[in-house]
């Protein structure tokens, strides 16, 4: 609670700096603080014995990622991302509320397990059918009236649940190795089919909605609870394989993916820096600019990036709050993957643990790729960052994502602890 | 599966801790280098966001301001004296960089001098609003409108000071360029102009004449000669010297002729008052073989072979170092010949000693630099930067210049300024073989109260061509300058 309001406090603070009118802000703040404190309420209410970390870590990324798109309206004349923003915290904040009211029990999500997993498919073609629109170059919205979507937010948790539900089914039947290959235990080769159903799927929303990082996160989650599940480090190997063919291919087909890696390689070259290399090399620009402590709240120049408020809103926070700001928003992502995974082995069921790893880790894998692409560890793939970059489809999708986990952690809190429960990453258990 | 999500946990902290790294190196190792690459135009924007102080003249004339654009680059700098000072304000150009006032000024025009108020403190946490300080120059705009219509057509400069002061109350140098053009955010607009100005070349019209071009100051030097003369308490204004038709240079057969190839008078000797009257050179030139160390000591007293502390970049002026066996040398540096070069700045300078009792003020271009609420945050006291004579020696001189101008015999007559005492000196010098002569006039007035001091130069002698001398041309310039600054300051 404490930690919820001061962190509401911060942002209280970070929006009255940096915009002129106080009166703007004031009761934008205060609908942040209520639906978090309303939030709060529920969560005491209808699961007293979830994780008590996970909701205020969200709040803080989610407060300050709201300060850092707030300020680019400051910067930027034309823009008004903040109440949008606002907006969608909001309506994700109610959806959070609303599936830990509907889903009491987790399992039941395993018995709609189709459902979950068509409809996933489904959202995740959508884009790429006349429906779908275009946006930036990546395909991968749905316009609707005046609103555009993106389906595949949600399409992750459909089928992260998917996922769990079919590998805690199957889990003994993949992992048995019915031979051996060059000394390794090797499943029978029809247990490979759904690695690569799912494989050819990722392909799909790489070559028709030209969505590098949606499609990366699709493959490389399936393949991780799919490890979890049957323990075959093959699978993972035959995975690096599938990936690697289809990165080349993608490679060879797209221009702009090659693109991506020279500019990778180089960003500095003359040849690529206004044009191509323009975005990467800026946010480095606003990365380096901001140095240890920043140029302060307001001081820096988001509006240099473009498309800031989305997947490079950590660049903005890298220039005005400084290596501290990040290595804070970096240390908050850390604690709320290691508080997922710790849910995850404290489940009572194989569903539950495979969902909430699922979940934890596709969470986690999309905050390494958009932030080891924005600081050009590896070649950039638009994606948004979890609770921070501005967009609604990511918002709702992260709190539905933050309800389960709260709903699995309360249950298998509140249920007797299972015998072997071992302690993992950052401090363990209390 | 604990084994697995364990793995797939410390795989994920790995991660973390590789984009961890990579921050630091991104931040703070390379920080410095990523962050001063070209293309990095933050610093750029940030300093244009800032709305940069005015420079106004000492009337209150705006000669550059700030305009915002609405664009990225927040301002734009016009200058709407057009070509008029120019050499004065400089330019501030992306392509250019920034001269002149605008250069030596840019901290306290972008309001980054150190002087903070509340006003600035509640504009910086907004992130807008941020204004620079204005500088307020000398120049008067009357005085530097009247030194443009009187040069004229002429290639040339004119500087007039205030003495006393130091103030330059006009400086303008013919041909000037726009600074406004350059100043634009339109790259190639700004490197079309930029390059029709022929910036390579010493006659490049963004050169200023006035400080950053050094001529043979001819005659007019003939000031410093007697002054050295004077100040070597062998000769007096009185003293008696030969008058020959030629002076034989030593070490060569050459001789040293008077400009009209005959004795100066008919009185078979002159004394020096009089040689200063009617220009004598073989006077001059055998001062400078005689007084040689004396001459050097008195040209630096009045600020030769260093840079003028200036509020521009200013070149230094050159008196010679001539070995003893180059001899006639020294006889040419005592007319204001051979390697003597002078800036035409320096030449008012040596007037402006003159009248302020020997003397040298430090020039000074800007008075004050006032903060956007109208405080002043800086002014700046007039100094001395040598004394190359006493204040009988100014006198002296004084007397022997208002002859020049005074005496019906004198080459300066053309600067009488009816009933107002004017102590001037011409200078016709001589450039390279078949060039027209350089003209010149120094002087100020009145005599007995300086209140303006003024150095003229009509490069090859103007429109007069070959038969230009100081007198005729460069003495009616340096009056119109006299008598509008009488006008306009009621002297």
């Amino acid at each position: 609670m404490a930690l919820i309001l001061g962190a509401a406090a911060m942002s209280l603070v970070a929006l009255a700096r940096s915009v002129a009118t106080l009166t703007v802000a004031a009761p934008l703040v205060a609908i942040v603080i209520g639906a978090y404190v309303a939030a709060h309420i529920v969560v005491r209410r209808t699961a007293p014995q979830a994780d008590p970390l996970l909701l205020p870590l969200a709040a803080i990324l989610n407060v300050i990622g709201l300060a850092a798109v707030y300020r680019i309206d400051v910067a930027e004349p034309d823009a008004a991302y903040g109440p949008a923003q606002v907006t969608w915290t909001v309506v994700g904040i109610v959806f959070f509320i609303g599936v830990l009211l509907a889903v009491k029990d987790h399992a039941t999500l395993s018995r709609f397990k189709y459902i979950f997993g068509f409809a996933g498919v489904g959202l995740l073609i959508i884009p790429a059918t006349p429906l779908g629109t275009e946006i930036n170059g990546a395909q991968l919205w749905v316009r609707i009236g005046g609103l555009s979507f993106q389906p595949g937010e949600i399409a992750k948790i459909c089928l992260v649940i998917f996922f769990a539900a079919y590998l805690a089914e199957r889990k003994e039947l993949l992992a048995i190795a019915s031979r051996r290959v060059l000394g390794f235990h090797v499943p029978d080769l029809k247990h490979f089919g759904p690695l690569l159903v799912m494989w050819g799927l990722s392909l799909a929303v790489m070559f028709y909605e030209k969505d590098l990082g949606s499609s990366l996160l699709f493959f490389s989650i399936f393949l991780v609870m799919l490890y979890i599940a049957t323990a075959r480090i093959v699978y993972v190997a035959f995975g690096m394989l599938l990936f690697m063919i289809g990165s080349y291919v993608g490679y060879t087909v797209f221009s702009h993916v090659q693109d991506r890696v020279l500019v990778w390689v180089d960003v500095f070259d003359p040849r690529y820096i206004q044009d191509e290399g323009y975005q990467l090399a800026q946010s480095l620009f606003a990365l380096a600019t901001g140095g240890l402590f920043g140029t302060g709240l307001g001081q820096g120049r988001p509006d240099i990036i473009p498309e800031v408020q989305t997947d490079f809103i950590f660049s903005a926070i890298g220039e005005e709050l400084g290596l501290l700001g990040t290595s804070a928003v970096l240390i908050c992502f850390m604690l709320m993957v290691a508080r997922g995974l710790r849910i995850a082995t404290n489940a009572r069921s194989d569903f539950g643990q495979l969902l909430a790893a699922g979940m934890t880790t596709i969470f986690g894998i999309q905050t390494i790729i958009i932030l080891a692409g924005v600081t050009r560890l590896l070649p950039l793939t638009g994606i948004t960052l979890p609770f921070m970059s501005y967009g609604g489809s990511s918002l709702l999708s992260n709190f539905i994502l933050m309800a389960l986990l709260v709903r699995i952690s309360h249950q298998s809190a509140s249920a007797p602890a299972p015998a072997q429960t071992s302690e993992i990453l950052m401090g363990g258990r209390r | 599966m604990q084994p697995q999500i364990r793995r797939v946990g410390i795989g994920l902290v790995v991660a973390f801790l590789a984009v961890f790294l990579q921050l630091n190196y991104v931040q703070i190792i390379a920080a410095e280098r990523i962050a001063g690459n070209n293309a990095n135009v933050r610093s750029l924007l940030q300093e244009y966001a800032i709305k940069r102080g005015d420079i106004v003249t000492v009337d209150g004339q705006r000669v550059a301001f700030s305009q915002p654009t609405g664009g990225r680059l927040r301002h734009r700098r016009i200058y709407p004296g057009g070509e008029l000072y120019g050499h004065i304000t400089g330019f501030y150009s992306i392509l250019y960089g920034t001269t002149r006032v605008e250069d030596s000024f840019n901290d306290q025009l972008l309001g980054t001098s150190g002087v903070i108020t509340m006003q600035d403190i509640q504009d910086r946490f907004l992130g807008s609003g941020e204004k620079g300080d204005d500088v307020r120059l000398t120049v008067h705009s009357q005085l530097q409108e009247t030194a443009r219509a009187a040069l004229g057509a002429n290639e040339g400069a004119v500087v007039a000071l205030d003495p006393r002061s130091g103030d330059i109350k006009a400086m303008w140098s013919n041909p000037s360029y726009d600074p406004t053009p350059l100043a634009s955010h339109e790259g190639d607009a700004a490197k079309e102009y930029y390059n029709s100005l022929d910036p390579k070349s010493q006659d490049s019209p963004l050169v200023p004449r006035s400080t950053l071009r050094s001529y043979p100051p001819g005659s007019t030097f003939k000031i410093v000669t007697a002054a050295a003369a004077l100040e070597s308490g062998r000769y007096t204004p009185t003293s008696v010297f030969p008058d020959p038709q030629a002076l034989d240079l030593p070490q060569t057969t050459d001789d040293l002729t008077n400009f009209t190839n005959t004795a100066c008078t008919s009185a078979g000797q002159i004394d020096l008052a009089t040689a200063i009257t009617i220009s004598c050179d073989t006077t001059f030139a055998d001062l400078g073989l005689k007084i040689y160390p004396q001459l050097t000591e008195t040209s630096e007293g009045f600020g030769f072979n260093e840079p003028i502390p200036f509020d521009i970049a200013s070149e230094p002026s050159n008196f010679p170092e001539v070995p003893d066996d180059q001899l006639p040398l020294r006889a040419f540096a005592g007319i204001g010949q051979g390697d003597v070069a002078a800036t035409p700045l320096q030449m008012a300078l040596v007037a402006a000693a003159v009248a302020n009792d020997g003397d040298v003020p430090r020039p000074r271009l800007v008075r004050e630099v006032i903060s956007p609420s109208g405080g002043i945050v800086d002014r700046f006291p007039p100094e001395t930067i040598g004394s190359p004579m006493s204040p009988e020696t100014a006198d002296q001189l004084t007397d022997m210049m208002v002859s020049v101008v005074a005496d019906p015999e004198g080459t300066g007559t053309a600067a009488a300024l009816g009933d107002v005492a004017v102590a001037g000196k011409t200078g016709t010098a001589q450039t390279v073989e078949g060039a027209n002569p350089h003209t010149w006039f120094i002087c100020f007035a009145p005599a007995d109260d300086p209140q303006i001091a003024v150095a003229v130069i009509v490069e090859n002698g103007g429109t007069f061509g070959s038969e230009a001398t100081g007198g005729a041309v460069a003495a009616p310039i340096a009056r119109q300058v006299m008598e509008a600054d009488r006008e306009i300051s009621g002297w």
